[in-house]
């Protein structure tokens, strides 16, 4: 029975740049003993925009991840300094992730310095693989390579059902070498980037870059515009940080899946009055007796037609979310 | 191998049997030959040469087809016993057929209008798609069953929802949601939940290299002014936060009183007083 090809790469001490280049190198050892090829193909450049002096977008499909769009599902970006290039977010895939290096080989010839992961899902971080030679440091919220690797398992094998082996056999998890706690910044060279880690919200490893020289926010999935925003951290906790995350002073704000940039803060408004209703409905049901099988069928219901992936997102979250408010 | 190996150290030995089938099954769409021949197995564990009888007439279990979180599979089990018969339902047994371990639970019931009318609901992990059977017990000593498809998988190797430190600091606490109005007499619908982790074994952590140990519900018992309503036998399969939605019939007012003991032998338990009105 061939294994779930997961390759992880865990070192016992991963703080510290000098771990980091040497993971960097293992990586991509083992990449290349399972998938030269896949791992060396060129790919196309991906489609981007400069949302911002110096700050790139692509734009995801609204679609589930597939074999026909690659896992081209959520919004990546970039950004160039005077002296380096960091990465926000690599795609669902290595060969995504190549694609959006291939967009940045063709606007810079800046090393990578930073490839920088705001949060564990899959479509945020399994383009990783496609930094690994150029030895970034990976950064993440401290929480991210646990809520990670306690997934790895089925992230991987979905990955496979949904992109097929080849496409996802040179996956790898990269662990990051810087984490954030609290809050931190990594300079691009006369560009400092602000990141700031979140308490359990979209997921409880949400981390957000904020670009000074431009002040344009990239939140990563706390901001999900047009797609239904999935909860897989606490509906509640999110509602919670909605106040400090609109009063982030940024004249701009990229979203994890959206246009590539929106007004700030009114970006957050769908996403505040979606999970407003899902938590008012299910706490509704709940002091009626009501079950999680009809919250999974009811809650949030006006808001089916404001959201793309409703019916494939909604019943999930009210699941989610009920078992979270029986215990509030 | 060596994976293999600690996976099996953490659950029962009935998994090999059933473990080994389901792999090949798990592609499949609904019901077929190979679930049947599961079933088989299973049920060769649990009720050795015993016949079941099809009780589909009698028992509805109801789950979704396609469950939204695997790890959290909502089920219920309801069933009517015809007025003039002169047996009783006395125990559920709830079967996830390729779950490690299959049997989820098995309820023994004491309030005398559940046995007519039965009425349960709890959660699940679902580990991969399978048949889920409720096998009834009745006071005349047969079997009766009715089963249901799941397309579910993962359920038992899901994450926790929580974090660890707010599981163990809440672990035991248990909440009480009553159906109101509570009159004598007649049922009430009762929900308990119980906060506790309910790890399954197969959760396993990919920075410790190990399996999260097996710490789970094993027993719950509930009884209303003093006499038991339900006691359960579980295992691995209920969902983190373990919920049990079940009825009885008050008598006089009383407590009701909830027991539970987890696989570290730890007891909580916790008891809500009931005013029933009287009936007009």
């Amino acid at each position: 029975m061939t294994r779930w090809f997961l390759k992880l790469i865990i070192s016992s001490m991963i703080n510290g740049m000098k771990a980091v280049a040497k993971a960097g190198i293992l990586c991509c050892a083992i990449a290349l003993g399972s998938g030269f090829g896949v791992a060396q193909a060129r790919a196309e450049p991906l489609s981007v925009r400069e949302v911002a002096a110096g700050i790139f977008v692509h734009v995801g499909l609204h679609e589930r991840a597939d074999e026909s769009n690659h896992g081209d599902i959520a919004n990546l970006g970039f950004v160039v300094g005077d002296e380096a290039v960091a990465v926000i977010d690599t795609g669902n895939s290595p060969a995504i992730g190549r694609g959006l290096r291939e967009a940045i080989r063709a606007r810079t010839d800046l090393p990578i310095r930073y490839v920088i992961n705001t949060h564990m899902h899959p479509d945020h971080v399994f383009g990783n693989a496609a930094f690994v030679e150029d030895r970034p440091v990976f950064v993440a919220h401290s929480n991210y390579r646990g809520a990670l690797m306690a997934r790895a398992d089925g992230y991987q094998r979905r990955l496979e059902e949904d992109l097929g082996a080849e496409a996802t056999a040179a996956a790898v998890m990269v662990p990051p070498g810087l984490t954030v706690e609290t809050s931190g910044e990594v300079d691009l060279g006369g560009r400092v980037l602000d990141l700031k880690a979140w308490p359990t919200a979209h997921t409880n490893n949400d981390l957000t870059v904020f670009d000074r020289r431009t002040r344009t926010l990239l939140a990563g999935d706390l901001v999900f515009m047009e797609r239904i925003p999935t909860v897989d951290g606490s509906a509640l906790g999110w509602l919670r940080i909605m106040p400090e995350l609109a009063a982030v002073e940024a004249d701009r704000v990229v979203p994890g899946h959206g246009p590539a940039v929106a007004e700030w803060p009114q970006a957050l408004d769908g996403e505040r009055r979606y999970l407003t209703s899902l938590v008012g409905d299910i706490r509704a049901m709940q002091k009626e007796g009501g079950t999680i099988d009809r919250a999974s069928r009811e809650a949030a219901a006006s808001e089916r037609g404001a959201w793309r992936l409703f019916d494939d997102e909604n019943p999930r979250n009210a699941v989610t979310a009920f078992a979270e408010l029986e215990w509030e | 191998m060596y994976m293999l190996a600690r996976r099996l150290t953490a659950v029962a030995a009935v998994l090999l049997l059933s473990g080994g089938v389901a792999f090949a099954q798990s592609s499949s769409d609904s019901s077929d030959k190979g679930d049947q021949e599961r079933w088989d197995t299973v049920r060769n564990i649990y009720f050795p040469d015993r016949v079941i009888e099809d009780g589909s007439a009698f028992i509805t279990l109801d789950a979704p087809y396609r469950a939204q979180d695997a790890a959290l599979v909502p089920i219920t089990v309801t069933a009517k016993v015809p007025a003039d018969a002169d047996w009783s339902i006395k125990t559920l047994n709830l079967v996830i057929d390729a779950n490690p371990v299959p049997m989820a639970g098995k309820f023994r019931v004491f309030d005398e209008q559940q046995q007519k009318a039965l009425s349960l609901s709890t959660r699940v992990r679902v580990n991969e798609y399978t048949l889920i059977h409720a096998v009834a017990e009745t006071s005349d000593g047969r079997l009766l069953s009715t089963e249901r498809y799941v397309k579910a998988a993962g359920g038992c190797s899901a994450p926790a929802m929580k974090d660890p430190q707010q599981a163990m600091a809440r672990i035991g606490k248990m909440k009480l949601n009553l159906g109101q109005p509570v009159t004598l007499g007649q049922a009430v619908t009762a929900q308990v939940l119980i906060s506790h982790p309910n790890h399954s074994g197969m959760q396993f952590d990919q920075i410790s290299r190990t399996y999260v140990p097996p710490y789970f519900v094993r027993s719950i018992k509930v009884s209303y002014d003093g006499h038991p309503v339900l006691a359960v036998d579980t295992d691995i399969s209920l969902s983190e936060d373990p919920s049990l939605h079940f009825s009885f019939t008050p008598k006089t007012a009383g407590a009701l009183s909830v027991e539970m003991v987890d696989s570290k032998d730890q007891t909580y338990s916790a008891s809500w007083p009931v005013t029933p009105q009287p009936a007009s």
